[in-house]
């Protein structure tokens, strides 16, 4: 990396939404040919700035030059003509057009007769993705893509833009390990070539691996900005929660009891198949695996949400057979979803009215909703969980995602469950709430209960399971015991590597 | 339970009565009669189909789903009672039979929804023209008359004493029903809940097919319900009674604050919706403005009833009150 200007800089930006300072005189610059990441908490202000960067929010003060010109972003389109792209998490691609159509949407080739030159439209995609290094069949829909594939697509577009700029935003938060991977070959591709890549995540070890430099943000401030190499990721935590941090995964030690529940030759056509394994009581087992291993599909055939074609499941050592999530919640099975927004809350609902949704009708009497059970209910359980809220009357929406993350557990374990299944629990958690939720999960497995929990994150996996279970391509691959896992380990299996 | 959304509720609410005092007072500048109390007892005795149907659709429509289907299903409750009467059956064998026909009615209407997972909209379309086509089979182009004195003194007369028709009685203990059933109960809760969030729902182990097929049966029994009481107010079983209903209902549940895309909506604002449907059309019946010129007024009050909502809240979102919405701090 050589010492030049900054290719893009921002000094004093400051915006405020309402009451809220969500960046405050925040100066950063990025320089042709790094990998610039940014971190902090949630609400830390990533998200304004990458929206900032974007031309979707205009800041309130300060300055921004690109090339030393000053730059004022009047909207998207904007930013991507002077040569910002911003990838956002969520590919924003048109789903029935095909890859090679949503890398030059809006300016496709044209033809003597004005029509769209289709051969030269996919030649010139094809030689983008060749450039990339990616095999990527540029005539199918995008509809069919895994999200590691539309961020590709993006990242060509951004390319064919001749972007000099590319903000990222959390862009592996919904990827495998192994694409993460391909996306790190391509990032340092791009660095090569001299692109100035702003790295936007949370999770340490990808920003130690691929960035050069760092900055943090806290509160909507400019906390610091360090060569990767002059700082360690205890170091960025430190700076972005302000605190020393004990440690992420605390599980204790509790007494492992009976089975609680059993799978046998559990298959879903085309999804997972001849799926065993048991959890007991005061036991967490680890499902990792990519993404598409089967993981979530068994969690959600356990709590009947789908069906299965093959198998048995036993709860307690009895045979049931789990028809819709009321089968499942009645034999004490509950599921702690992926997806907290679409799945786990209902966001206009209080606090109280999302805890109390599943038992609603236990709460009545003669129909009638009994509100201040319901109160206290919901009360005892966030107080347990230490719900950051003003009060269980406030609205789920207005809570972060560590404290939303919380109701859903709070609703659940207002069921008495026996057997609690967690997808991705501390998925877009930050650092702060992830230790609470990982202290709440040891905390219940201490109390007896059975937990599956599925999770990407192998440190989270490691440092919490009792067992792992690793599933590749929806067949268990391996099962590892608490001490002879490793990352290494799981990661082989993961992939299809038979592990010695 | 639902605090961002009370407060746009109650304003929404409030603007109804104002409409309603406005619509009033504008129907006493057009009319000498139109203050007098035997002109709001006839108001109030024209509305009592349509409110009775505005009830359940009202319920459906925040669970997320529509029902287009209720004038046909009063359509073919009143065909089916008067072709039973006519053959010399007795009401009290008629009455219930069409109200049970009624709930096969919904019944299909929610199988249909739910369980071969068709939009509703296209459901209850094809339904509303399938109900009213089975009326004219049943009972062809004539009507039935000479009903028992009991029963058109129920549809036509008032409860003893007072100036409150009979049917409007029933309405009365209906609405109170609903509104405790939406806004005290575990169903109330449930509904709101698939509103707002089907998925959720579903994963909290609501049971929304089960809750949205439930609701379609009831829209149809009650349908049946206003068919009867209609047929009673008419003195007459005809086939194409109620034709037209739908836009009525349908506006009396959106302008009663009722949000099209469910999860929200009042009992109370439905009500007053029904009334100030009402007021408007009396007021222009005494103006000598025909029922079908009317429709120009009540089809923009539909219109209106669901961009109003939405303007009000870009209103209030365009001026942040972040004090609402700011996320709690984890640190």
């Amino acid at each position: 990396m050589s010492e030049t200007s900054p290719i893009l800089q921002l000094t004093g930006i400051s915006k405020r939404f309402g009451a809220v300072q969500a960046l405050l005189d925040v100066d950063l610059g990025l320089l042709a040919g790094e990998v610039h990441a940014l971190v902090g908490e949630n609400g830390a202000g990533k998200s304004t700035l990458v929206k900032i960067l974007a031309g979707i929010h205009r800041p309130d003060a300060g300055e921004m030059t690109l090339n030393g010109r000053e730059l004022v972003l009047s909207g998207p389109a904007a930013a991507r003509q002077l040569g910002i792209a911003v990838i956002h998490q969520h590919p924003n691609l048109f789903p029935d057009l095909t890859v090679a159509e949503n890398v030059f949407v809006g300016r496709l080739p044209r033809n003597r007769v004005r029509g769209v030159d289709w051969s030269e439209l996919n030649r010139t995609a094809e030689r983008l993705f060749q450039n990339l290094g990616v095999k990527q069949s540029v005539s199918v829909p995008v509809r069919g893509l895994s999200v590691a594939d539309q961020q590709l697509v993006e990242i060509a577009k951004a390319l064919s833009l001749d972007a000099r700029v590319l903000v990222m935003d959390e862009p592996t938060a919904s990827l495998s390990s192994h694409e993460v991977e391909r996306l790190f070959t391509i990032i340092r591709q791009l660095r090569s070539r001299g692109v100035a890549i702003l790295f936007v995540d949370h999770r340490m070890e990808e920003v130690f691996e691929i960035a050069d430099r760092l900055s943090v943000l806290r509160d909507g401030r400019h906390v610091i900005t360090a060569l990767i190499s002059e700082l360690t990721p205890a170091d960025a935590i430190r700076h972005m929660v302000g605190r020393r941090l004990e440690t992420l995964f605390p599980k204790e030690p509790a007494t492992i009891g009976e089975v609680a529940l059993e799978v046998r030759g559990l298959t879903r056509a085309g999804v997972f198949s001849d799926a065993s394994f048991e959890v007991r009581r005061g036991e967490i087992l680890g499902l990792a695996g990519l993404v598409g291993a089967g993981r979530t599909e068994i969690a959600r055939v356990l709590f009947g949400i789908d069906k299965a074609d093959a198998g048995e499941v036993l709860v307690a050592g009895k045979h049931v057979d789990i028809k819709s999530p009321r089968d499942a919640m009645r034999l004490g099975i509950v599921y702690v979803p992926e997806d907290r927004h679409e799945q786990g809350l209902v966001l206009d609902f209080s606090i109280a009215a999302n805890v109390s949704l599943p038992i609603v009708q236990k709460l009545s009497r003669f129909l009638v909703v009994d509100r201040a059970q319901e109160e206290r209910l919901a009360d005892e359980y966030s107080k347990q969980l230490q719900v950051r809220s003003t009060g269980v009357e406030q609205a789920a929406s207005a809570l972060s995602g560590g404290n939303q993350q919380k109701v859903v557990i709070a609703k659940w374990l207002a069921t008495e469950p026996t057997v609690l299944l967690l997808d991705e629990p501390t998925q877009g958690v930050d650092i702060g709430a992830k230790a609470e939720v990982h202290r709440i999960i040891s905390q219940l497995a201490g109390q007896g209960m059975a937990i599956v929990l599925i999770s990407s994150e192998l440190p989270e996996v490691l440092g919490m399971a009792d067992r792992i279970v690793v599933l590749h391509e929806g067949r268990i691959a391996a099962e590892f015991g608490r001490d002879d896992a490793s990352q290494e380990r799981i990661m082989a299996a993961a992939t299809g590597h038979v592990d010695a | 339970m639902i605090p961002r959304t009370l407060p746009l509720v109650r304003r929404w609410e409030s603007l109804l009565v104002v409409l309603l005092v406005a619509f009033i007072v504008l129907g006493s500048s057009l009319s000498p009669f139109f203050l007098s109390g035997s002109n709001f007892s006839d108001l109030t005795s024209n509305l009592m189909e349509k409110a009775i149907m505005a009830l359940p659709l009202a319920l459906i429509i925040i669970a997320g789903e529509i029902d287009l289907s209720v004038e046909s299903m009063l359509g073919l409750s009143s065909a089916l009672l008067g072709f039973t009467y006519a053959l010399g059956w007795p009401l009290w064998l008629d009455i219930p039979l069409v109200l049970i026909v009624g709930a096969t009615g919904g019944l299909l209407n929610g199988l249909l929804v739910t369980r071969a997972g068709l939009p509703s909209l296209v459901v209850t379309l094809g339904t509303l023209a399938l109900y009213r086509g089975l009326a004219s089979v049943v009972l062809g182009p004539r009507s039935v008359s000479g009903w028992p004195e009991w029963f058109t003194n129920f549809g036509f007369n008032d409860v003893p004493g007072t100036l409150i028709p009979w049917p409007a009685l029933v309405f009365a203990v209906l609405a109170l029903a609903f509104l405790f059933v939406l806004h005290r109960t575990w169903i109330g809760r449930q509904i709101y809940a698939i509103g707002k969030n089907k998925e959720a729902a579903r994963y909290a182990g609501i049971d929304v097919a089960r809750m949205k097929t439930a609701l379609f049966i009831l829209s149809g029994v009650l349908s049946a319900l206003a068919g009867v009481i209609l047929t009673a107010r008419f003195s007459s079983a005809r086939a194409d009674n109620g034709q037209g209903f739908v836009l009525d209902v349908v506006t009396s549940v959106l302008l009663g604050g009722v949000n099209i895309f469910g999860g929200e909506g009042t009992i109370v604002g439905v009500v007053l919706a029904i009334f100030v449907i009402g007021v408007l059309r009396n007021g222009l019946t005494l103006a000598d403005v025909s029922p079908d010129t009317q429709s120009v007024a009540v089809g923009a009050l539909l219109i209106l009833s669901v961009a109003g909502p939405t303007l009000v809240r870009r209103i209030s979102a365009a001026r942040p009150r972040r004090q609402l919405t700011k996320p709690v701090s984890n640190s």
